[in-house]
C-alpha cells in the first residue's frame, strides 16, 4: 500500500503538505457554507485563503535551497569577504611599495566600482523562487484589507438588523418585504434558507 | 444544509486530491514553477539589474512595480470604503437596544499604559529600520507599514481612541494614504519624464549621482516609502472605524 | 524522518487543529484569538519554507493586525455565536 508506486506514497509521502492545504481548504469552504454566524464565515473565509496563499509559495519550495536573498559570494555589494583575502595576502608577502600600491588601487576600484556577476544556473537552484513570495506577499495585505470591508459591512449589517446570524437577518428581510408593497414586476423575494 | 454543504464540500476534496498527484513532488527542482525562465532570470540577474540583495523586494518593487502601485490602490480604496460603509448620517443613530457591552467607560490601567508608553517607540524605531532595510533583509514598505500603523493602534487600545486620534486624525490618515500613492506614481512619472518608461526606475541616473543600476537601489526604497505611508495610515484608519462603528469616540 | 520534517507535520497537524477549533468553539472572541494562533502557525511554515518575507508579513499582518480587526467587531457585535 505504501509501495514505491502506490497512490498513498505518492500523495502521503511525496505530497503530504498539498493534502493538507486541501483539507484547510475544505474547512474554510465548508465554514462559508455551512455556519451561520457572519463573522465565522468570514473566519471560513480567510482560512480559505490563506490555505491558497499557502499552496502558492509552496510551488516555489526547493529541496535544499536557501532563503531568496544573496548569499554573501553572490551578493552584489558583499565583496568583504574578497577583500579580507586580499589584505591577508598583502600582509603575509612582504609589504613592499610596489607590492601595495596596486593592490590598494584595486581595493579602491573596487569600491568604486563593482561589478555584480549574473548568475549560472547552476547556482539559482540553491535560492528558493521569488515569484511566488512577492505575488503572495501583496495578497496577504490586500486580503487584510478586504477582510476589514467585510468587517464593516457586519458592522453595518448588525446596525441595521440587530444580529449578525443569517437566518436570522434573512427573516428580518423577508418580514419588511411582506410589510412593504412590492410592485409586480419586482416581486421575488429571497428564499429563507434552513441552517 | 449542512448536508448539503458536506456533500459539495467532499466532492470538491476528492477532486482535488485527484489533482494534488500531478503535482510536482515537493521541493523538486525542476518543478514547472521553479524551472520557468522567469524564475531563473529574477534570481540570476537582480543583483546585475538593480544590486539589491533581496530578491522579493528587487522583484516587488522593481520589476513588478506596476502591480504592487495598484495593489496599493487597492488598500486605500479599502480604506476609503470602510469609512464610507460606517459613515453616520443624522437618521442612521443607533437604536438603545443595540449598544456595545464595553460601553462602560474604564480608566487606562496604570500598568498597560506606562509598558506601552516604553514599547511605541521601540515598536516605531523597529518599523523604520524593517522599511530601511528592505533591500537586504526580509522587510519592505509593507511590512514596515504594518508595524507603523501597529504602534498607533496599540495607542488606541491602551489609552482609548481620541487619544491616538489626537496623533493621527482619520482624516489626516486618509490623506496621508493618498500622499503615499503620490509618492509611488510620483517616482513613476519621474522617470517617465526623465525619457524612459512609467516606474523605469534606471532614468533617474540622470538627477541621482549614481549609477542606472544604484538609481534602481534607491528608487525602490523611495516607492517603499509611499507604500509604508499608505499601509500605516490605512490599518489605523480601519481600527479606528472598526473599533468605534465609525464613532471615531470612547475606545474599544 | 528529519528534524525539519518532523517540525513541518507537527505544524501543519496543529493549523487543521487551530482552524477547526477556531469554527466551531461558541465564543467568538475565542474565535479571533484562536484565529490569530493559526496565523501564527501559518508563520512559522512559511519560516521554514525559506519565504521569509512572507512570513514577516503574516506574523505582522495575519497574527496581529487581521485579529485585532475581528477584536474589535466582536466588541460592536455580539459576542456568542449560535454555531
Amino acid at each position: 500500500m505504501f509501495g514505491e508506486e502506490g497512490l498513498l506514497n505518492e500523495l502521503l509521502v511525496e505530497r503530504f503538505n498539498y493534502c493538507v492545504y486541501v483539507v484547510l481548504l475544505l474547512i474554510g469552504l465548508y465554514a462559508m457554507i455551512a455556519k451561520n454566524n457572519l463573522i465565522k464565515k468570514l473566519i471560513g473565509m480567510s482560512i480559505f485563503q490563506t490555505a491558497i496563499i499557502l499552496f502558492y509559495v509552496s510551488i516555489g519550495v526547493k529541496e535544499g535551497a536557501t532563503i531568496p536573498i544573496y548569499l554573501a559570494e553572490h551578493d552584489p555589494h558583499g565583496h568583504h569577504a574578497e577583500h579580507i583575502v586580499h589584505l591577508d595576502e598583502a600582509n603575509t608577502i612582504d609589504v613592499s611599495e610596489e607590492n601595495a600600491t596596486p593592490l590598494r588601487l584595486s581595493h579602491e576600484q573596487d569600491h568604486g566600482h563593482h561589478a555584480p556577476r549574473s548568475l549560472t544556473d547552476e547556482e539559482t537552484l540553491g535560492y528558493a523562487n521569488p515569484l511566488p513570495h512577492v505575488l503572495m506577499l501583496t495578497a496577504i495585505v490586500v486580503g487584510v484589507a478586504t477582510l476589514g470591508v467585510a468587517l464593516a459591512l457586519t458592522q453595518r449589517i448588525y446596525r441595521a438588523y440587530g444580529t449578525i446570524e443569517e437566518d436570522a437577518v434573512l427573516a428580518a428581510i423577508q418580514a419588511e418585504d411582506a410589510a412593504t408593497v412590492i410592485p409586480d414586476v419586482l416581486a421575488t423575494k429571497p428564499k429563507a434558507k434552513k441552517g | 444544509m449542512k448536508k448539503v454543504a458536506l456533500a459539495v464540500t467532499l466532492f470538491i476534496g476528492a477532486l482535488l486530491l485527484y489533482a494534488a498527484k500531478d503535482f510536482s513532488v515537493w521541493g523538486h527542482l525542476q518543478s514547472p514553477a521553479s524551472a520557468s525562465p522567469v524564475s531563473k532570470h529574477f534570481i540570476a540577474d537582480t543583483g546585475v539589474d538593480t544590486e539589491v540583495p533581496n530578491m522579493v523586494t528587487a522583484v516587488l518593487a522593481d520589476y513588478r512595480g506596476f502591480d504592487t502601485m495598484f495593489e496599493t490602490v487597492v488598500i486605500f480604496i479599502a480604506g476609503i470604503a470602510i469609512i464610507a460603509i460606517l459613515r453616520r448620517t443624522g437618521a442612521d443613530a443607533d437604536s438603545p437596544a443595540i449598544q456595545r457591552e464595553s460601553d462602560v467607560v474604564a480608566e487606562p490601567d496604570l500598568i498597560v499604559t506606562n509598558t506601552v508608553r516604553l514599547l511605541i517607540p521601540v515598536i516605531q524605531l523597529f518599523a523604520f529600520y524593517v522599511l530601511a532595510h528592505g533591500h537586504v533583509s526580509p522587510g519592505g514598505g509593507f511590512q514596515g507599514g504594518v508595524i507603523m500603523g501597529a504602534s498607533f493602534i496599540l495607542v488606541a487600545l491602551a489609552w482609548d481612541l481620541p487619544k491616538a486620534l489626537d496623533r493621527l486624525s482619520v482624516d489626516r490618515a486618509i490623506m496621508l494614504a493618498g500622499v503615499g500613492i503620490l509618492i509611488y506614481a510620483g517616482i513613476g512619472l519621474f522617470s517617465m519624464l526623465l525619457g524612459g518608461e512609467f516606474l523605469d526606475y534606471a532614468e533617474l541616473s540622470h538627477v541621482l549621482p549614481v549609477s542606472r543600476e544604484m538609481a534602481r537601489y534607491h528608487a525602490m526604497l523611495g516607492v517603499e516609502i509611499g507604500v509604508a505611508f499608505t499601509v500605516t495610515t490605512v490599518m489605523f484608519a480601519i481600527y479606528a472605524n472598526l473599533s468605534t462603528r465609525g464613532r471615531l469616540e470612547g475606545g474599544l | 524522518m528529519t528534524g525539519l520534517a518532523l517540525f513541518n507535520l507537527f505544524i501543519l497537524v496543529f493549523m487543521v487543529v487551530a482552524a477547526v477549533i477556531s469554527l466551531r468553539v461558541k465564543d467568538l472572541l475565542t474565535a479571533s484569538v484562536v484565529f490569530g494562533i493559526y496565523s501564527f502557525l501559518m508563520c512559522l511554515l512559511w519560516a521554514e519554507m525559506g519565504a521569509v518575507d512572507v512570513a514577516f508579513t503574516e506574523a505582522a499582518v495575519g497574527a496581529g493586525v487581521s485579529a485585532v480587526f475581528l477584536v474589535a467587531t466582536v466588541f460592536n457585535v455580539k459576542r456568542s455565536s449560535s454555531d
